[in-house]
């Protein structure tokens, strides 16, 4: 039983530090090619935020495991297979719109996550949202604004964002869909409920997508895998290739 | 024969921070704690941003300084929780950071003045600056350019 609980605490650390890892790697990826100088800078510490707390997570996770593992060995070391992020994090950038998209779905997400993990039963836990979460509150003023300003803007951004709300609102649902670890977490009181979550999320987002004049895709369809580790999108693969290439290469190089 | 905490304190006092010089290690309120545990002396650290790359040559420049002094049984720990804010910087830290050009934070959530023809029309040019702590503003009166610490 406590083995169990410790391997499902193990798995929910590792959602956590994944989504800020392949997120803060794919938004990176804008580092020296952003529209302006601004949101270059912007963008760059938005990453350096989300490395930054992924160091917290996975560095707890492999304390947790208990194997000897680091925090890098996690996010060095591991395939496609081992990774625990959901699937919308790991979608290609797109345009400037689209990566803001993503970071604003992302964000809203994120907020009411550590929102309520910052009254986590897991004190450690509970350090690391207090800890994260300034720093989101930060972030997601900003997409949101973003994601605003540019849904509501010319006819041909605006035409651009409705498109890229189109190919990603899809990827909303897999953050909501509760899972036996997800059901753990919340029981233990150590993580939220998340279909309490989702109310938060769409009071955040679709005043926000409202004022944007941005309309919300019909349907319930949402695309899954990602975080039980069942199916990523090919996308990921390609990723770990660039992000990995190093320690694949030259193991155990340090510098 | 072991120095105390208060010398020790004003040690660090002297240590800058790596991204803004003109402002020490205590100033910024990143250091939380001076404890010694016997013969060992125990430093605790909190980062400013969890991704700030200068926390690491924080924790350097602070061995350093201590080991100059003659401290070699040193730990150095890090501790999140309470979590940094701009509450914890110095009145001595936001007078040098104005003096230097950087508007010092404000709970109001932005600069009171320019801080240098300390005009009080400005504007937000982006939320995000040259690190992770800073915001980018500019004077509308001087049309200068200028660096705003972000409260958190």
């Amino acid at each position: 039983m406590a083995q169990e609980h410790q391997a499902q605490l193990f798995e929910f650390l590792c959602r956590m530090g994944d989504n800020t890892l392949v997120l803060g790697h794919r938004v990176s990826e804008w580092c020296g090619h952003a529209p302006v100088l601004e949101e270059d800078i912007a963008l760059a510490n938005t990453a350096l935020d989300l490395i930054g707390q992924t160091q917290m997570w996975l560095g707890l996770a492999a304390e947790v495991e208990g194997k000897g593992r680091s925090a890098d060995d996690l996010a060095m070391l591991r395939d496609v297979w081992d990774f625990r992020n959901v699937l919308l994090v790991e979608q290609p950038n797109g345009d400037f719109g689209q990566t803001m998209l993503r970071q604003f779905l992302f964000d809203a997400w994120h907020l009411a996550m550590l929102t309520a993990l910052a009254r986590s039963s897991n004190a450690r836990i509970a350090a690391i949202a207090a800890k994260s979460v300034k720093e989101v509150h930060y972030h997601v003023e900003r997409s949101g604004d973003t994601v605003i300003g540019l849904g509501d803007g010319t006819s041909e951004s605006h035409q651009r964002m409705q498109k890229a709300l189109d190919l990603l609102w899809p990827y909303v649902g897999e953050m909501f869909v509760a899972d036996a670890v997800d059901d753990a977490m919340a029981s233990a009181g150590i993580a939220p409920d998340l279909a309490a979550l989702r109310m938060e999320f769409d009071a955040l987002v679709k005043p926000a997508l409202a004022e944007a004049t941005l309309t919300i895709p019909e349907g319930g369809f949402a695309h899954k895998g990602g975080k039980s580790g069942f199916q990523h999108s090919e996308h990921l693969g390609h990723l770990l290739t660039q992000m990995q290439w190093l320690q694949r290469a030259y193991p155990g190089a340090s510098w | 024969m072991k120095p105390g905490v208060e010398a020790i304190w004003e040690w660090l006092d002297a240590v800058p921070d790596p991204e803004i010089p003109v402002i020490s290690v205590v100033d910024l309120g990143i250091v939380r704690g001076v404890v010694w545990h016997g013969e060992t002396l125990e430093v605790a650290v909190t980062p400013t941003y969890s991704g700030c790359p200068a926390t690491g040559i924080i924790s350097m420049d602070i061995e350093t300084a201590l080991r100059d002094r003659g401290i070699t049984d040193l730990r150095i720990t890090t501790q999140i929780s309470p979590p940094w804010t701009t509450d914890w910087l110095s009145e001595k830290g936001r007078a040098k950071l104005m003096d230097y050009g950087i508007a010092p934070p404000r709970a109001a959530g932005g600069p009171e003045c320019c801080p240098r023809c300390k005009s009080t029309n400005v504007a937000q040019i982006s939320r995000f600056g040259s690190t992770p702590c800073k915001a980018q503003w500019r004077c509308t009166d001087c049309l200068e350019p200028f660096d705003y610490f972000k409260c958190i």
